[in-house]
């Protein structure tokens, strides 16, 4: 299973960035293999609009199981998301990426 | 003529000055105003009179025709990432489009025929001394330059011949305010004597000059907060056309959807001062 969070940072000690079209990284676990892949979306940062599609078809790309956030996608980044049929928890906007994780496994954190 | 009222900050008292100069102004002119703050238009709650008109105003978006080879040509010339390509199939987004056409006449296998999306409406009213026309975006769209530009068209084909016309502009610097204003002749920046008004006002003033207006400004609240209005205009060589008084009655006046100048005298010898200026701008200009 794959499982995607917003990020700020690279590891697993870095802050879930609670924006989802915005986010500066994304980090993609592979509970399988036990890699921590991570994605540079800081250029997104140049986009005036359209940041939520963009990152949503990025991740669409990736195409993981599970997507942890903060805040949740916006109204266009959640109808991408939605053709992807991947699952999207939110309320992680506060947590490091570990503790995000240990959230969603204990089922502390809310399906979007 | 054509005066643009805009603003820097929002709440200055655009819309207050643009009601009851077209008023005023009516009373010897032919005027039409016109409400081009599409995203909260609010002119017309301070003017009653009969719709005459009323028309729907559409956008052309792209639209998939559900079978194309996926090139992805079209994500790739679209500025504003209304149509990205997902897996199998190719999403639009309408309130990203800008409605220029680049993947419509660029797809190899014509798959994203343009079609019509409502975006608002425009009002024609006519009151007992101007036309008034509204124009007014639809909640959830996002682009007010498209209503603007198409505002601007009506205006041309069914107001040409009126002798002012005074555009309601929406407040800022951005898109919509440059659309508002880019045909006037003359644009008034309504500001108040505080920090926050010197502050968007000094935005306001360089995009007038980058965009090259003949521009003044009326100083709304004048009682109130300090000189650093004025002292800038001074020093920066705009004209202070006006100053209109920081009054209770006036507030009171404006929260019952009224015209102020018609009650509070000092209004209407601040709005005689403004004619007078307009007045002799046109003249020199003819001369």
């Amino acid at each position: 299973m794959k499982i995607a969070f917003t990020t700020k940072g690279t590891t697993w000690d870095a802050a879930t960035d609670p924006r989802f079209g915005r986010t500066e990284y994304i980090l993609v676990y592979d509970t399988e293999t036990n890699e921590l892949m991570s994605y540079d979306n800081r250029a997104i940062a140049n986009e005036a609009h359209g940041a939520g599609p963009q990152t949503a078809q990025k991740l669409f790309e990736m195409n993981p199981d599970i997507l942890i956030t903060g805040n949740g996608p916006g109204g266009n980044a959640a109808a991408v998301l939605e053709k992807s049929g991947l699952k999207i928890y939110i309320g992680a906007g506060e947590m490091t990426v570990k503790d995000a994780y240990e959230a969603y496994k204990n089922g502390n954190l809310k399906e979007f | 003529m054509k005066i643009a009222v805009a603003s820097g900050k929002g709440g200055t008292g655009k819309t207050t000055l643009a009601t009851n100069l077209a008023a005023f102004l009516s009373e010897r002119r032919r005027v039409v105003l016109i409400d081009l703050d599409v995203e909260e238009p609010n002119s017309g709650l301070f003017i009653k009179g009969q719709i005459l008109k009323k028309e729907d105003k559409y956008k052309m978006i792209p639209e998939w025709s559900g079978e194309c080879s996926l090139c992805g040509i079209c994500q790739d010339v679209c500025e504003f990432h209304a149509v990205l390509r997902l897996g199998t199939q190719i999403m639009v987004f309408p309130e990203l489009c800008h409605s220029c056409y680049a993947c419509s006449e660029l797809c190899p296998e014509s798959a994203l025929p343009m079609v019509p999306k409502k975006m608002g409406s425009i009002k024609q009213i006519q009151t007992d001394g101007f036309a008034f026309v509204e124009s007014r975006l639809d909640i959830g769209e996002e682009q007010a330059v498209p209503l603007i530009a198409q505002t601007h068209k009506y205006i041309e084909a069914n107001l040409k011949d009126e002798e002012i016309r005074i555009y309601d502009s929406p407040p800022g610097t951005s898109c919509p305010v440059i659309e508002a204003t880019k045909t006037a002749d003359f644009v008034i920046l309504v500001t108040e004597p505080t920090p926050f008004g010197l502050h968007d006002l000094s935005l306001a003033v360089e995009t007038m000059r980058e965009l090259k207006k003949d521009f003044g400004v009326v100083i709304n609240r004048f009682d109130l907060g300090n000189d650093d209005v004025p002292d800038y205009c001074e020093k920066e060589g705009i004209p202070v056309l006006a100053r209109i008084p920081n009054d209770r009655h006036i507030a009171e006046l404006y929260s019952q959807g009224k015209l102020i100048y018609k009650h509070v005298p000092q209004v209407e010898t601040q709005l005689q001062a403004i004619e007078q200026f307009l007045e002799e701008k046109l003249n020199g200009g003819r001369s």
